[in-house]
């Protein structure tokens, strides 16, 4: 259903001024050091020049603490009070980076899977994303790799690209984009002809051909290839929570008195204890098999099982490895040695 | 090839070592830790500029640490965390050999803890100047707009525990965050979650902390967390006059009891 517009840079902040009467409208702001999605209610406070937001947008659909139900224990046992999905905001995300709104559809995938999770589902129902397409890369971004690309639609409700003149491309994408189109329409503009949308992408080179990776994957399982990794990773889980994809997570109670709250929280299958059983084995006993795992289910199960890989080339865990520890060079070591 | 890599090669030729840990290049002009287990991979290690990690975490991980002895290229910082490993029995005599570059890129090989003593006695350790600068900012807050800052900046930690996994100080085989009968810290990356966890971490690393900035940098999400037991490193030189990771015996500031203690609070 994709349709082109036009969004002149004058139109852009008005066009966020008309959404945040309604909606929560959030995007990358600078803050110090530190680039992150946070809610906005004008143009002028999005950050501008950098390559991508420091932690990804997963936290829109699968936030670092999700609480999913509270409990009161009285003398008749424990009563069970579910939360109101009606609850969950409905929210806009502008200047959301391609990959990590390509990012969602893998998350929806194992968010959907047997069984299906209603406060995800429901978030992510309520969330329109307006993706913008990247014009500038660095040597960490390799989404051309995995299939993606600095303009990929895929994930957006519309997709801005920013042209040399500052006017932006708009692609309308769902029909939750044209609920944002019917909010303002007059602020889009028809347009004639090719805008040659990718005149304005960033150029981001193939790093590895990716037609034969899950058997190369697989085929590396037993090879000494990880006992560097073993010793070089620290289990930092860094690159777990900055990955728009990585959706390990810890259920814990928080209990006062006799009330509580079982909350959902992010963890990572790198750190040591997530794989501990009680009676003190550890099934995943190295840093390199933990390593391991994290390819193999990006790569390999998440493909076989949900037919979506779980790595959108973001390049966020190897950017932010206090290590180094880079993925695209792992994955390009795989190919070439299986 | 350069010193470091002819040394590194004869130890392992000559078993003194069965790996040396050192840096090597990295990803588009980085540097990473590095593991010389044979000739080869010794030929890889380097030296330069970029080499300011702390690698004394290293010298306790589960992957490494059985194949003690070790060697270990070795910064300032990378000294004084082996030091202050030393002086919490962590390390001993004998299990690692400190391959010390000195300023004028000399190769100081240490092959007694007291040697790298003898090296540290030479140095007066310093902060980088954008902490120092971040320190005098806050050190000229009122204590309410401190508490903000850090409440602001806290805020965004996810409690990822790269911090502590960073740091060569943070061995405990358990950590404190990870004991949940009784649960002490909230486990939930929120307000009072995070609070708990890095004034629990700043208390357990005052007096110990090595100054290194590892933890903070670290970061996924830039907290300056390192000032906070950099801050208390300062304090504790300043009241008590010692210096974390310089010398094995005088480390031990905040957990050494003597009968003749002014305070009573023990008895
Ligand atoms: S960020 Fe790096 S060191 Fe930390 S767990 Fe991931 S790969 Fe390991
Ligand atoms: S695995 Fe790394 S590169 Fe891939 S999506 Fe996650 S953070 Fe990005
Ligand atoms: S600066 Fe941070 S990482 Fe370094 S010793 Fe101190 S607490 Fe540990
Ligand atoms: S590394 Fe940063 S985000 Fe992670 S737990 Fe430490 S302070 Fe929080």
């Amino acid at each position: 259903m994709s349709k082109i517009k036009k969004l002149s840079k004058e139109s852009f902040p008005l066009l966020i001024k008309k959404i945040s009467e309604t909606q929560h409208v959030y995007g990358p702001v600078s803050q110090g050091k530190r680039i992150s999605y946070q809610r906005i209610s004008s143009a002028d406070e999005l950050a501008s020049d950098f390559i991508i937001p420091d932690m990804s947008a997963k936290s829109f659909v699968f936030p670092k603490i999700e609480k999913l139900f509270s409990y009161t224990k009285n003398k008749d046992g424990v009563e069970v009070q579910d939360i109101n999905l009606d609850n969950i905001p409905h929210r806009v995300v502008v200047g959301i980076r391609p990959c990590d709104a390509a990012g969602m559809e893998s998350l929806k995938a194992i968010f959907s899977w047997d069984p299906s999770d209603p406060i995800f589902e429901t978030r992510l129902k309520r969330t329109t994303f307006i993706g913008l397409a990247c014009n500038q890369a660095d040597d960490y971004c390799f989404c051309t790799s995995l299939g993606g690309s600095p303009g990929d639609t895929k994930g957006s409700d519309i997709l801005l690209t920013k042209t040399d003149t500052g006017d932006y491309i708009a692609e309308i994408l769902t029909s939750k984009g044209e609920k944002i189109v019917t909010l303002a329409p007059d602020l889009f503009q028809d347009v004639e002809g090719d805008l040659q949308k990718e005149k304005f992408l960033a150029n981001v080179p193939k790093r590895f051909d990716n037609s034969d990776l899950q058997n190369k994957i697989n085929a590396a399982f037993n090879t000494d290839v990880f006992d560097e990794y073993a010793m070089r990773c620290m289990g930092c889980s860094a690159c777990a929570f900055v990955c728009p994809i990585c959706a390990c997570f810890d259920i814990q109670d928080e209990t006062k008195g006799s009330k509580g709250q079982r909350v959902r929280l992010w963890d990572s299958c790198g750190a040591k204890l997530f794989t501990l059983h009680t009676s003190g084995h550890n099934p995943r006993e190295t840093q390199g098999a933990r390593w391991r795992q994290r390819l193999m289910h990006k790569f390999s199960y998440m493909p076989e099982r949900l037919e979506v890989r779980g790595c959108v080339g973001c390049g966020r865990c190897s950017r932010r490895c206090p290590v180094d520890m880079n993925i695209a060079e792992s994955l390009n070591q795989l190919i070439i040695d299986n | 090839m350069g010193a470091i890599n002819e040394i590194a090669a004869r130890l392992l030729e000559t078993g003194e070592a069965k790996v040396v840990i050192g840096y090597g290049e990295g990803s588009f002009g980085s540097v990473r830790p590095a593991f010389a287990r044979n000739q080869e991979e010794a030929e890889k290690l380097i030296y330069d500029k970029r080499c300011t990690q702390n690698l004394a975490m290293y010298v306790y991980k589960k992957e490494i640490s059985p194949l003690r002895k070790l060697a270990i290229v070795a910064n300032v910082s990378t000294l004084r965390g082996i030091i202050r490993l030393a002086s919490e029995n962590q390390i001993k005599n004998g299990d690692i050999i400190t391959l010390y570059i000195n300023e004028l890129g000399e190769v100081i090989e240490c092959k007694a803890l007291s040697e790298i003593e003898i090296c540290l006695a030479e140095i007066t350790p310093e902060i980088k100047p954008e902490d120092k600068e971040l320190i005098d900012k806050l050190d000229a807050m009122t204590p309410q707009e401190r508490w903000n800052f850090w409440i602001s900046e806290m805020e965004s930690c996810i409690k990822c525990y790269a911090c502590r996994q960073a740091c060569p100080l943070c061995y405990c085989t358990q950590c404190a965050v990870e004991v949940n009968q009784p649960q002490w810290i909230p486990v939930a990356a929120n307000t009072s979650g995070n609070l708990e966890w890095h004034i629990t971490r700043a208390m357990h690393l005052s007096g110990r902390c090595v100054e290194c900035g590892q933890c903070g940098e670290a970061c996924p999400v830039n907290i300056p967390i390192h000032l906070l037991p950099i801050k208390l490193a300062e304090e504790i030189k300043n009241i008590y006059g010692t210096v974390s990771g310089m010398k094995i015996q005088e480390s031990n500031t905040l957990s050494t009891f003597k009968p003749d203690d002014k305070e009573n609070f023990i008895g």
